[in-house]
């Protein structure tokens, strides 16, 4: 199953590399990881996405709590949370088909940010299976690079975890 | 104005450190410069870096105090890993201090530079790499804070050279305050009221004891609950005298290579209160089974254990002492007497098996009945791995002192480190180390140590000329036997203490071993008693 974990840390050298190491011990991939500043500048918020049993996220739940620099941890499924992330994909694109990939991007409420002679790059911010959906509709034109910043996510409605 | 390195002396002196055991080289010099100007913490050189982190450990397990090492970087520091992996594993108190590269030399491979807080990442409870002198008399009360809190463990605390050298005001930092680190001690009432209810109705009532039970001083306290809940006791190897061993209610040390009976109250039970023991693989082979065949109740400081082997019917967080000061308030009288009486008959018959008496070689089990005979009511044992610790693990009788080994990682050579620390704690405290041919060449470069400051420490060596436990293995489980294990050319051991100037004594025959045994005892000074070993004897004894 697939869950959002949302790690509030102190914004030090070393903390994230003790956080990851959790996950590399025990095997388990990150899908996605983010790290930012939060509004207060001595805390960094780490957002990831695993996808694992129940008891192995439990675990690595506690593990990450019982690290020294890690002052909050908690666990999400999607429903709970909004999530987006940022996709940028550069497209192959000429004279003839430039209208058409501007009005996908409009359908999806993307953005064009750069532009050559030969590519355009679209710029999205959405969940990630909207930009999945995005990348294949782009697909065609021949995708030349995709950089994605991976999920961050707050809970919905008032509550937080801080 | 202070350096960096009076900080960091300042904030053992403030911890009340008086002892630390190291070894120093360049990267560290500028620590060492005052120690020796400050005079008032006494260093013990060992021989080896290893030895320095389970000497600290020795002393930790002994004094109930925070155990501290000293290294250099680089080799140094390597070198100590397998003693910070170990402290860590058995959850005992050290802190670890390395020196390093200049911080303007990080990250380039110069001289004697590793990553040593990389390196130990996932074995230590928390490590420092410390960039500002300034922030070193907050670290050092933190370091001190982390180890011996909560779960305690190995802190290791990595300071560049540049940063011991460092000119600052030294401020006052306060008390500790770690917002990401606030562990729970006291269990909460509504599950602590559960287990009463459980334990209440149960029949076959089982308390499992771990090495928590040290660690939160808590012996009295099991036994307390046993007399009144009238509930047998088995423990694990870490737990191993949680209440004496010669107790009616004790019916011994649980797991692959544990007491029959302990086992079978294990896999019979229908109610285990597993009490700071963490249920690891070599003292629960199946934890599914007794999960199933039983309710489960965990007791534990640390949340993480709880549903990470097994998951229990009531999880219950806390400090042991606390929780069982509260849950022996409430009525837990059990009906357990038929199982009880079950128990300990089969725990009496097979407390008094003995083998058949020999001449030619020391039969392990014989041999730990005579030194029990003749140990100190409180005295320290502290066995290594292998056989040796199999044997001393469940023939030797713990009355009201302890036994320590390596329980988790299960590091050949800890044993003679480790009483050394012993000693370095409590001087007076009678304190035999048991340890294997094998073991014992790993470590036993600290026999230095112990002829230089002239500790009375005891050390009963099985020499199998094997490396007995892996070779049982072989036998057992491979195709090929035994392979790489014979070690035919061991030394003349007691030539080798005579090179230490220490006193020794080879045993072969049974007819002497009360003698033996008793000269050793009586000795005042270290020695070594070396026995021979049928290199075929098993662990597992009829
Ligand atoms: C540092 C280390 N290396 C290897 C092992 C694997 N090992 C476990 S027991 C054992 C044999 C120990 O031999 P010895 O000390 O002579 O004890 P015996 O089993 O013969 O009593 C070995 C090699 C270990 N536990 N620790
Ligand atoms: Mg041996």
């Amino acid at each position: 199953m697939k869950q959002i974990i949302s790690v509030l840390t102190e914004n030090q050298a070393g903390a994230l590399n003790k956080i990851t190491g959790l996950f590399a011990r025990r095997a388990f991939n990150i899908e996605s990881l983010a790290v930012g500043v939060t509004e207060d500048k001595s805390i960094s918020r780490i957002t990831m996405i695993v996808d694992s049993g129940n008891n192995a996220v439990e675990q690595i739940e506690k593990q990450l709590n019982k690290l020294v620099p890690v002052i909050k941890v908690r666990r999400f499924d999607d429903s709970e949370v909004i999530g987006k992330e940022l996709a940028m994909i550069k497209v192959a694109a000429n004279s003839k088909n430039r209208g058409e990939i501007k009005n996908l991007a409009d359908i999806m409420d993307a953005r064009i940010t750069d532009i050559s002679a030969a590519t355009m790059t679209v710029e999205i911010s959405e969940s990630p299976d909207k930009i999945d959906l995005f990348e294949e509709m782009m697909r065609p034109y021949g995708i030349q690079e995709v950089a994605r910043t991976g999920i961050v996510a707050l809970q919905k409605g008032s509550s937080s975890i801080g | 104005m202070i350096t960096g390195a009076k900080a960091m002396v300042k904030g053992l002196k403030e911890q009340g450190v008086d002892i630390m055991f190291g070894y120093p080289g360049a990267t560290i010099c500028p620590f060492y410069d005052e120690l020796a100007k400050d005079g008032t913490i006494r260093h013990i050189l060992v021989r080896q870096e290893q030895n320095a982190g389970h000497m600290a450990s020795g002393y930790a397990r002994k004094s109930g105090r925070v155990g501290v090492c000293v290294v250099t970087s680089g080799p140094g520091a390597t070198n100590l890993i397998t003693g910070i992996a170990t402290a860590y594993m058995d959850s005992i108190p050290i802190v670890a201090i390395t020196g390093q590269v200049a911080t303007d030399m990080l990250g380039r491979d110069v001289f004697q530079e590793v990553d040593i807080t990389g390196a130990c990442a996932p074995f230590v409870k928390h490590s420092y790499l410390v960039k500002d002198a300034r922030e070193l008399p907050r670290i050092m009360r933190e370091a001190f804070h982390i180890a011996s809190t909560g779960r305690p463990g190995p802190v290791l605390i990595d300071v560049p050279s540049d940063v011991q050298n460092q000119q600052f005001e030294y401020k006052d930092p306060g008390e500790v305050n770690i917002r990401g680190y606030k562990p729970s001690i006291t269990g909460n009432m509504k599950q602590i009221k559960k287990v009463a209810a459980e334990i209440q109705v149960a029949k076959k009532p089982l308390i499992c004891a771990g090495g928590g039970v040290f660690s939160s001083g808590a012996q009295d306290l099991i036994k307390k609950l046993s007399d009144k809940g009238k509930i047998p006791v088995v423990t694990t190897m870490m737990g191993l005298g949680a209440i004496p061993t010669s107790d009616p209610m004790n019916m011994g040390m649980i797991g692959q290579f544990g007491h029959k009976t302990a086992n079978y109250a294990l896999n019979h039970t229908d109610l285990l209160v597993l009490i700071g023991a963490r249920v690891g693989d070599r003292a629960v082979t199946a934890p599914d089974r007794v999960e199933e065949q039983s309710r489960t109740i965990h007791i534990d400081i640390d949340p993480a254990e709880i549903g990470k082997n097994m998951t229990p019917t009531v999880p219950l967080v806390g400090d042991v002492r606390h929780i069982l000061e509260k849950l022996l308030e409430f009525d837990i009288e059990t009906d357990s007497g038929e199982w009880s009486q079950e128990l300990q008959q089969l725990a009496s018959e097979e407390r008094n098996k003995v083998s058949a008496k020999r001449e030619q070689t020391i039969g392990p089990r014989n041999f730990m009945h005579a030194l029990s005979a003749q140990l100190d009511d409180d005295a320290y044992v502290v066995a290594d791995v292998g056989q040796n610790q199999i044997w001393a693990g469940k023939y030797i009788e713990v009355k009201k002192g302890r036994f320590l080994t390596s329980g988790g990682l299960g590091t050949m050579g800890y044993s003679l480190p480790a009483g050394a620390g012993v000693k370095f704690a409590d001087r007076d405290r009678q304190t035999v180390v048991v340890c294997g041919d094998g073991s014992f060449q790993m470590t036993m470069n600290e026999l230095s140590t112990i002829a230089e400051n002239d500790l009375n420490l005891k050390v009963v060596l099985f020499n199998n000329r094997k490396l007995g436990m892996v070779n049982e293995i072989q036998k057992k489980a491979y195709s090929e036997g035994p392979f790489a294990v014979s070690m035919p050319d061991t030394p003349d051991f007691c030539k080798l203490a005579d090179a230490f100037g220490i006193r020794c004594r080879r045993l072969s025959d049974e007819n002497q071993m009360e003698d033996a045994i008793r000269e050793m005892l009586s000795h005042d000074g270290p020695f070594l008693l070396e026995c021979v070993v049928d290199p075929d004897e098993s662990t597992m004894l009829q």
